[in-house]
């Protein structure tokens, strides 16, 4: 089952290098990481002549020769703190790709809730994982997440149980600690009909260095379950980010995403939210605040496959320096998903001339009884609130900040762990400060 | 009360400005004087709300002539926000509003710039809200707006009665008040009123601007000012605002051109 000979695109082959699937315990995983391999060697690294990354240029990251991340010291406690946040008091902690057990806290849940890493898993749920890993996601046409399954050996899984409910938020971390190496993180979420679960999942960066984190995460929601998904992407300032959120929605069951995108030279988040029974409730919010020369792509597709299902989608922007920000949204339903009410919004603030944003919101309706809007908006701080605060004293800078505040408070207020909301408030004021 | 020898809080001579390159102001002479109460009204499109708009400094509005001196300072040289700290303050025609700030932070953040401004204390948010409570209390405001976002929402008399709270918190030494009661109905431009005639003080003004005489009935002013095409063509008491009433703009139109 070996290919990893005969890469079609020397970058790719670089990045498989040493890759050799097909001995995992259990079979079905060895044969999985294989399909995989098989496809990220036919595969090619995506360029701006494809139309899903148009606005996208990643030859950077073609630049750089990755590795494979080796086991160099860990961060201590007080180095992550400040990620950690206080109320997940469940939290999984990765470095470099590798599961750390030292800074992860995942004992004390009640039956029927599992926080663990995924090897650990495969010897305890061995059939529930089977079932769904690599099976929402799938890695056929897309380059990193076959890559990121090609690679696959370790990651998160959460699993809650039917009708369980998890007592408190799970943070999974993700974080960088050297430079010019490659990491593939890789979350199973699990909630069962009835669950009720609330994930942060988080990158981060300890290093100055460019590295490359290539995720790819598969939620599967049951019927009638709940999961509320804050993703935070904060990588260094020089890193790359690739990653894929694949989630499956069986009937009546809620998902609410809170994606925020901070840090990365370039970043790419691909979130997509598929339907797949009656009577679902989707909330995606987005949040991408960059500066200097950052690029952050946002690609989302809802695909309302059943009927009676309800979206709500509201994607922000705040663009600084010459910085380039993408979103690219998509509402499909499906002939027969009658009664879909989908709304989206994708609003962009500029806040200076060379900053800059392509937003494409798009709308693909085969179904005639439906209730579907969408609307883009691209712009500038408001002349007239500005005269208004600082006819009230506030000095342009200031009312400046809190009108670019304020734009970006509509989707972090909307967070569900109050101690991500004040610090991303802190972080949001801070970085527009700065890149003023 | 008419104070010809207290201080000279505002005095504007021969003001032009132009919105959006048209001459709106053509030539606006006025003097304020600590404890008076001014009115100026004027049939719509007269310059009013234009003149208001130039004092506080708005970016849209250009001076291109004259003067305005504000306790001995030229406010044209000065950033509306530095305006603002000196002592001016204008309430709203139209007040704005801004979704994702909230009433009572964007209250305390004005506040204690302009505290801060004056050499005076802060207040940290739970003195704050003491303090804005109180205020409150003089316009009959429900303590519910504190955690709405600013005017987001909020009904006209709402509006205004907020930007009448503003006015008591910062301590203006001269109001200037475009079409404070516009969108009021009776029981709240009582209220309004009541709260702007407790903030006056001998060592303060207030500049009205409005159409209407209706709330001269209860905020009584010193000098009733009369504009027109851009200039102030009448002045007088109290009186006058009583007889423009009774007879129309069209009779100082008529007295003006002769």
């Amino acid at each position: 089952m070996n290919t990893a000979v005969g890469a079609t695109h020397p970058y790719i082959e670089a990045l498989l290098k040493g890759c050799e699937p097909g001995h995992d315990r259990p079979s079905w995983l060895g044969e999985r990481r294989a399909a995989a391999l098989e496809r990220a060697n036919a595969l090619t690294v995506p360029t701006t002549r494809d139309e899903e990354w148009r606005f996208t240029d990643i030859t950077p990251l073609t630049r750089v020769p990755f590795r494979a991340a080796d086991a160099a010291s860990r961060p201590g406690t007080t180095e992550i703190e400040r990620f950690i946040a206080p109320e997940a008091a469940v939290r999984l902690t990765f470095v470099d790709g590798t599961f750390a057990p030292e800074l992860s806290v995942n004992a004390g849940l009640p039956y029927g809730v599992v926080v663990t890493n995924l090897a650990a898993g495969l010897l305890t749920h061995g059939s529930v994982i089977e079932q769904h890993l690599a099976r929402h996601a799938p890695f056929q046409q897309d380059v990193f997440v076959a890559l990121n399954t090609a690679r696959l050996h370790d990651g998160a899984l959460v699993w809650v149980a039917k009708d369980q409910r998890c007592p408190t938020p799970v943070q999974l971390l993700f974080l960088s600690t050297q430079k010019e190496t490659a990491t593939y993180p890789r979350c199973l979420v699990l909630a069962e009909a009835g669950a009720d679960l609330t994930l942060i999942e988080d990158y981060a960066g300890l290093t100055d260095g460019a590295y490359f984190t290539d995720a790819v995460t598969e939620v599967a929601i049951g019927d009638g379950a709940r999961v509320r998904h804050v993703r935070l992407q904060r990588e260094a300032g020089s890193a790359f980010h690739i990653a894929t959120c694949a989630v499956g929605l069986a009937k009546d069951a809620r998902y609410a995403s809170h994606a925020i995108t901070l840090g990365a030279r370039i970043s790419r988040h691909s979130l997509n939210v598929r339907q797949n029974g009656e009577g679902v409730e989707a909330h995606l919010d987005g949040l991408t605040l960059i500066a200097g020369r950052q690029l952050a792509d946002t690609h989302t597709v809802l695909d309302h496959g059943r009927p009676n299902g309800r979206s709500r989608q509201l994607h922000k922007c705040i663009v600084g320096g010459a910085a380039h920000a993408v979103f690219d949204g998509k509402i499909a339903v499906a002939p027969g998903a009658q009664l879909t009410d989908s709304a989206q919004e994708s609003r962009n603030l500029l806040l200076s001339d060379k900053a800059h944003v392509d937003t494409k919101p798009q709308l693909e309706i085969f179904a005639d009884n439906v209730k579907c809007a969408h609307g883009a908006t691209v712009g500038q701080l408001d002349a007239e609130q500005l005269f208004y605060l600082r006819s009230r004293g506030l000095s342009q800078q200031r009312a400046r900040n809190l009108l670019t505040y304020a734009f970006g408070a509509e989707v972090i207020d909307r967070i569900p762990v109050p101690s991500l909301v004040e610090e991303l408030e802190e972080t949001v004021l801070a970085e527009i400060q700065s890149a003023e | 009360m008419t104070r010809p020898d207290s201080r000279i809080l505002l005095e504007v001579k021969g003001l032009h400005t132009n919105v959006a390159g048209v001459e709106i102001l053509k030539g606006i002479d006025l003097t304020v004087r600590a404890g008076e109460v001014h009115a100026i009204m004027g049939p719509n499109g007269s310059g009013k709300s234009t003149f208001a708009k130039a004092l506080a400094g708005h970016p849209g509005y250009k001076v291109t002539a004259g003067t305005a001196t504000f306790e001995g300072r030229n406010i044209f040289e000065m950033a509306p926000e530095d305006r603002a700290r000196a002592g001016l303050f204008l309430g709203f025609q139209y007040p704005v509003e801004i979704p994702g700030v909230s009433n009572t932070a964007f209250l305390r953040l004005a506040y204690n710039t302009v505290q801060g401004a004056r050499g005076k204390d802060e207040l940290d948010p739970l003195e704050f809200d003491d303090y804005v409570r109180e205020k409150m209390k003089l316009l009959d405001m429900d303590v519910g707006f504190l955690d709405r976002s600013v005017n987001d929402g909020f009904s006209g008399g709402e509006k205004k009665r907020n930007e009448i709270l503003q006015m008591a918190l910062l301590e203006p030494r001269l109001a200037i008040l475009d079409e404070t009661d516009s969108g009021l109905d009776i029981d709240a431009l009582r209220v309004v009123s009541g709260g702007v005639n407790r903030l006056l003080t001998p060592d303060n003004a207030v500049v009205l601007v409005t159409h209407y005489q209706r709330l001269l009935n209860y905020i009584v002013p010193d000098y009733v000012h009369v504009m027109e095409g851009g200039r102030i063509v009448k002045t007088g008491g109290k009186e006058l605002a009583v007889e423009l009433e009774a007879r129309g703009y069209d009779w100082i139109k008529g007295k003006a051109a002769a």
